[in-house]
């Protein structure tokens, strides 16, 4: 048990710091949350300028143009940024934590060569049609068709609450190649396929969340027609192609986001110390708590990557165990929130009013907490499937 | 940075897992049920098997281990429920003649409840007045003591590592009982409320063994109240889930849950409370 790092470890966390810090004043400042096109043009910037420093895919393997950090590594990378006030991967989030891990795992020579530099370069922006009417939680349910035809898939159905469709130029697309029956259990007969979002037949229209924003989109798609070379993996294997994405996006997505929460914590306290809302034992207490459950989550953190590492897998189910938490504990602290500020936490100008609703998408998003406890109960506990 | 156990560390903690069994397993457990009293020969053997002397340097004939060795073979001895005074015993050897080897029981007053206060040889810090209570934990004697708290940050620790191990067993308990016990024709593990509380029972226990782990790692008091906080949280909600996993037989005594429940709940009062290490954390904010 160590959790000191190691001299090569530090000498990478002090020349990130510096180019950090250097860095960051170059950036143009930060876009209106409602306007898609900027946000994508600064979120392309952001990535051009790790691109250059050489920090773009820090931890994708070599073969795939990235750095082939380890784990650990990753691990500082998220926690400088976070401290340095970085921007977050924002609309090349599917492209570098979900499509391109997928591509470089599974695609072919030529389809990561086409592929992976762009996403790495912010030049091309992915989105993940996975979630449909029908199928969101339960994914293996999802119906959207492609039916062959010559060189050529024939697509046609609907995707929901896809994050980014509206200046995405790819979207990492489930579709089913062979309907459910007797025969095929719905978990197979689905393909994973690249689809162009400037292809014939796709229409875009954007859903507003909850926060008033447009977030994520519905996607229509009127036999549109994508090139067979765009299936990554094997016809019917989609099913085991996205499984190694989710384990992704479980092991790895929210990580660099506990270091916020913690600071978000911190100037909490500060605030509720100013208004004398410290004063309150109970609210005291319960930011006290919230500051072990922020360190434990990072500790977790530790704890699952060093594991990862030892096995030099993929992020394993422990990711599971970390989602659940985490999920919840960031609407506590909203809740905790909404208990130092009082009526202004009703104020749409008040910086948290958006997280905390924003927060009420963890829960949901990426397997809701409902299938995260399945999947802790019967891969982990080995418990019996049912209902 | 390898925060996962070395295998020396898993070693240690297999040795003490098999001593646990051969000398503490549930029969043992039962009859101390029955017979309360603290086991002198049990209490030798630990005293053999170097828990008390864990951290003592080996200059002064100890095994010269740290906080993580430790935490690790405290985790052992909540999963089996090992009755006496283990921290303040384990924390006198070197300073009271006797602990180290498991010759002498030590108990210390570590607040308003002082545990085994019969049965121990020593007693650290001031239990004159001390009345005794039914104890709701069969396995813990307790007094009443005007003592006040002085929670040094290994006892805390120590407490959590407890408190780990229980959380972690319970869990253990609940999902061996969920799919075996059948009802509606299958095993009531295949049902989604069932499995929901198992799961949140390991996800509990999970955050605070990263959260013991890691104090022990660190010796940082703001994480060691952190790791109480959570363990104390995990082990008692934990046995409250585990008793409802196992249904109406959870609710009777030859079920082993609620000794688990209640042990959880000395622990949480001893050493530092929720609301005490809540505070410590505020504090550091």
């Amino acid at each position: 048990m160590d959790l000191t790092y190691t001299e090569e470890e530090e000498a990478f966390r002090a020349r990130l710091r510096q180019w950090l810090a250097a860095s960051l004043p170059e950036l143009p400042p930060r876009p209106d949350p409602l306007d898609w096109p900027a946000r994508r043009a600064y979120d392309t910037a952001w990535q051009r300028m790790l691109y250059d420093a050489g920090y773009a895919g820090l931890h994708w393997p070599e073969a795939a143009g990235g750095r082939g950090a380890t784990p650990t590594q990753h691990l500082i990378y998220l926690e400088e940024t976070e401290k340095a006030g970085a921007p977050y991967v924002g609309a090349n989030f599917v492209g570098l934590l979900h499509a391109g891990p997928t591509i470089a795992a599974e695609g072919t020579p030529e389809q990561r060569a086409r592929w992976l530099p762009p996403v790495l370069r912010g030049e091309e922006i992915w989105c993940q049609g996975f979630s449909e009417p029908d199928a969101g939680s339960d994914l293996a349910a999802l119906r959207t068709r492609a039916v062959r035809d010559g060189d050529d898939y024939v697509v046609t159905g609907s995707k929901i609450w896809t994050s980014h469709a509206e200046v995405a130029d790819w979207c990492e697309l489930l579709v089913r190649t062979e309907p459910i029956s007797e025969a095929v259990p719905k978990h197979r007969g689905i393909t994973w396929l690249a689809l162009p979002m400037d292809a014939p037949g796709v229409t875009v229209r954007p859903l507003r969340t909850l926060a008033g924003s447009t977030e994520f989109a519905e996607v229509f798609l009127d036999e549109v027609r994508v090139p067979a070379a765009n299936r990554v993996g094997a016809e019917n294997d989609g099913w085991r192609v996205t499984m190694v994405t989710l384990s992704f996006e479980r092991g790895t997505a929210f990580v660099g986001e506990v270091v916020a929460c913690r600071r978000t914590l911190a100037e909490l306290a500060a605030v509720a110390k100013e208004t004398g809302r410290w004063d309150d034992g109970a609210v005291r207490r319960q930011l006290g708590w919230l500051n072990a459950e922020f360190t434990a989550l990072w500790r977790l953190t530790q704890w699952n990557v060093s594991e990862s590492e030892r096995t030099g897998g993929v992020p394993g189910t422990g990711g599971s165990v970390f989602k659940l938490r985490y999920s919840h504990a960031r609407q506590e602290l909203y809740d905790t929130a909404a208990r130092v500020l009082g009526p202004d936490s009703l104020d749409l100008d008040r910086d948290w009013t958006l997280d905390k609703l924003s927060s009420l998408s963890y829960t949901i998003a990426a397997g809701t907490s409902q299938i995260q406890r399945n999947i802790v109960a019967e891969r982990i506990l080995g418990l019996p499937k049912g209902r | 940075m390898d925060f996962q156990p070395t295998k020396d560390q898993q070693a240690l903690r297999a040795g003490m897992r098999d001593l646990l069994a051969a000398r503490f397993d549930r029969q043992a457990l039962r009859a101390a049920v029955e017979r309360p009293g603290l086991d002198r020969a049990l209490w030798q053997a630990l005293g053999d098997a170097g828990f008390f002397a864990l951290r003592l340097p080996e200059s002064a004939g100890g095994v010269g281990l740290g906080l993580p060795e430790a935490v690790l073979v405290f985790e052992e001895a909540g999963r089996a429920l090992l009755t006496g005074p283990l921290v303040a015993t384990h924390l006198a050897a070197g300073s009271v003649a006797g602990a180290a080897s498991g010759e002498s029981v030590v108990t210390r007053v570590d607040g308003p409840l002082v545990a085994w206060l019969e049965e121990a040889d020593h007693v650290q810090g001031d239990a004159s007045g001390a009345r005794a209570m039914r104890s709701v934990d069969p396995l813990t004697p307790l007094h009443r003591s005007r003592g006040t708290r002085t929670p040094e940050p290994e006892a805390v620790l120590l407490a959590a590592a407890e408190q780990l191990g229980s959380a972690g067993r319970c869990t253990e308990l609940a999902v061996q009982h969920a799919k075996q016990r059948e009802q509606f024709g299958r095993p009531i593990g295949a049902f989604q409320a069932v499995k929901h509380l198992c799961a949140d029972m390991l996800v509990r226990t999970e955050v605070a063994r990263a959260a013991v782990y890691a104090a022990a790692v660190t010796e940082d008091p703001y994480e060691i109240a952190g790791a109480k906080l959570l363990a104390d949280q995990a082990a008692v909600r934990g046995a409250r889930d585990c008793l409802q996993a196992h249904g109406g037989m959870g609710f009777t005594w030859e079920a082993d849950v609620h000794l688990h429940l209640k042990r959880a709940w000395v622990r949480a009062e001893q050493w530092q409370t929720a609301d005490e290490a809540a505070e410590v954390l505020a504090s550091a904010l």
